[in-house]
């Protein structure tokens, strides 16, 4: 702090008798000096010794606590072996703030912990308080190579790389060339190939379309009966009351839930596409009229994928007919055709045409008429 | 007092003092705080339809309309309470069992709440009175929502299909749109569960008994049961909320004591 940062008390406000503005330059004291020519080199600080180099007593007092957390590291890692041998894996503690919790891990964590941080931290401390504590300034060196040592490189190359006669004989060059070109084959070829086969037409395909729909299947359409995700029974239109949510799998997909048997062969990556949320809303609500053409009586069925990066999108609010993904917030409106109101996904979710059969039982009417999920690189 | 004055320019003196002045103050407040009105009225024990009513005008009809028809704010086509006709007594006993209702104020979404105005038996004649407005879901049975019964195997199957998604995987509720969230289901009671999927409340969709059945409803309620008894192999579930409570806890402390251990190395020793 000097003189110049200390503007003179009372100056910076307006003075009230004429109400003049207040002059810039008002309480500046000019100082008296500029600057030195040059600053003196400060040097470096002094060095302070540690306690332990001037006293005795406390470089003794510094060695027990190195000793202990060395101890300390011991006791931990021999309590490791006894806790090893004497909890059983499904054993539970109870640690308060935690709950029950496994004693394997709990006990086997804290001991090695202790274990590790003694070595550790004794080490630290050995080094900070009793390892020798001068201090060394190592000067920095030009980064340049001596002239001679220069020069000494570019003859290397030019005359000792000459003499390996790569440049006069062509046909090690080429062929030198092409192995280490080939080299790299393998490795990008086992990349390549453990990708799987191409997926063709299926990323356009779900299970709606007549069955499996892996690459290269070719379904043919039948009307499919909507089924209850994981009960695999058939919906009664019926029973759909609205502000009613079905999770829903087309028939056939799902194993039989007694005897496990049935269903996709490839059951995750069918689920993946097939998946649909079925809901009811009062007709009148619903603004679209081709929402209203392929549902039935208000009740519609949206493909559960997002189309942003396909997560499933099951947060349906049945008062605002919003559903949402709980990955990134798109936001549908199922008053809407399922247009999106907010979030990143760019597309509508597909919607599945159905109709009732003579049971009464909700049926696929077509299937998806476009790819379900995200974009991707053939969508058309 | 010489060792404190002494003490007086330690680095750590500030943050002793911060809290030794927050702890005063909130002592403080503590002690000279006024006791929060108290205005529950005991009100009789009443059963019949009629009682049911007369509790019903004095405590609801301000939003749902003298005869529980709902009514308009009068801004545009926004409601102050929902026509209450075929919601049926499990409505009213969830709604007003939590503790959501009555609302003591309008708010984007009736929150659950420890103090429960009415005592059960109001509580099932309020029922009483809406159930005779229009037929409508009545309070399940004890055995219906006695978690020993259900299977939490099936319950759990049925929970991650259908519940899940805005409930989180382990219950711990999780957020929707425009301020509206799905709440935690720890601490619920069953029947609670069970009337919140037949009756759909606020935002959630309806799980009526051809979709989720009865025995479901109550494996549903097993799963849930099961779920808050059980242990924690992993250690802390910091809410089980997933990445970010889990993020937030490394970033802070994981990384609050590398930082720290930086300092210590790299400060000098004497």
């Amino acid at each position: 702090m000097n003189d110049q940062d200390t503007p003179t008390t009372g100056t910076e406000v307006a003075r009230g008798d004429h109400g003049d503005a207040v002059r810039l330059d008002d309480g500046h004291v000019v100082g008296t000096g500029g600057l030195p020519d040059r600053f003196t080199n400060p040097g470096l600080p002094a060095h302070h010794h540690r306690m332990a180099d001037v006293d005795e007593a406390a470089a003794r007092r510094a060695e027990k606590q190195v000793a202990t957390l060395f101890g300390i590291s011991i006791v931990g890692t021999l309590a490791f072996i006894v806790l090893y041998f004497l909890l059983d894996v499904e054993q539970t503690v109870f640690i308060p703030g935690v709950g029950y919790t496994s004693a394997t891990n709990a006990g086997l964590g804290v001991c090695l912990a202790l274990s590790m941080l003694g070595i550790g931290l004794g080490a630290v401390h050995w080094a900070k308080t009793l390892m020798p504590d001068h201090e060394v300034v190592e000067e920095r060196h030009p980064m340049r190579a001596s002239d001679a040592e220069r020069a000494e490189v570019v003859r290397v190359i030019t005359e000792e790389g000459g003499s390996s006669q790569v440049m006069r004989r062509p046909l090690i060059k080429y062929t030198l060339g092409g192995a280490l070109g080939l080299f790299a084959v393998p490795l990008v070829l086992q990349v390549g190939g453990s990708l799987g086969e191409m997926p063709k037409k299926s990323l356009s395909l779900t299970w709606w379309n007549g069955g499996p729909s892996g690459p290269g299947e070719e379904p043919t359409f039948s009307p499919m009966r909507l089924m209850k995700d994981p009960e695999n029974v058939p919906i009664k239109a019926a029973d759909v009351t609205i502000g009613s949510v079905y999770h829903v799998m087309p028939e056939g997909l799902l194993p039989d839930e007694e005897t496990g048997e049935g269903g996709a062969e490839h059951l995750l990556e069918e689920k993946a596409k097939a998946a649909v949320l079925l809901m009811r809303l009062d007709p009148a609500q619903i603004k679209s009229q081709k929402e209203l053409d392929w549902g039935y009586e208000g009740i519609v069925a949206y493909s559960k994928i997002c189309t942003h990066v396909g997560c499933p999108v099951g947060l349906y609010e049945q008062q605002t007919h919003h559903l949402l993904c709980p990955c990134h917030q798109s936001t549908f409106d199922v008053t809407q055709d399922c247009k999106v109101i907010f979030g990143p996904a760019k597309r509508p979710l597909p919607q599945l045409k159905i109709t009732v059969d003579d049971e009464g039982y909700l049926v696929s009417a077509q299937p998806f008429r476009e790819a379900v999920g995200p974009s991707f690189w053939e969508r058309g | 007092m010489n060792a404190l004055a002494a003490r007086r320019r330690h680095p750590a003196a500030i943050a002793v003092l911060l809290m030794i002045g927050l702890f005063l103050t909130g002592a403080a407040y503590a002690a000279v705080a006024p006791e929060p009105a108290d205005a529950t009225t005991q009100a009789l024990p009443a059963q019949s339809v009629e009682e049911g009513k007369a509790l019903f005008r004095a405590n609801c009809a301000s939003c749902h309309g003298l005869n529980a028809e709902g009514r308009a704010t009068g801004d545009g086509d926004e409601i102050a309470g929902p026509s209450l006709a075929g919601v049926g007594a499990a409505a009213v006993d969830f709604q007003v069992g939590t503790g959501r209702m009555p609302m003591t104020a309008p708010a984007v979404q009736a929150a659950r709440s420890e103090e429960v105005v009415f005592e059960q038996e109001q509580i099932d004649a309020l029922g009483a009175y809406i159930a005779s407005l229009a037929p409508g879901p009545s309070v399940p049975s004890e055995e219906a929502v006695d978690p020993t019964k259900g299977d939490p195997a099936k319950g759990g199957e049925l929970f991650r299909v259908n519940c899940a998604m805005c409930h989180n995987f382990a219950g711990s509720g999780g957020a929707l749109t425009r301020g509206k969230y799905a709440p935690a289901l720890r601490g619920v009671e069953g029947k609670h569960i069970y009337e919140a999927m037949q009756t759909g409340p606020q935002s959630m969709p309806v799980f009526n008994d051809d979709n989720i059945t009865p025995e479901d409803k109550r494996d549903v309620i097993a799963f849930l049961d099961t779920i808050s008894e059980q242990e924690n192999p992993g250690g802390m579930t910091l809410g089980s909320l997933g990445p970010v409570t889990e993020g937030m806890f490394a970033w802070v402390f994981g990384l609050g004591i590398l930082v720290g251990c930086a300092v210590w190395l790299g400060s000098k020793s004497a």
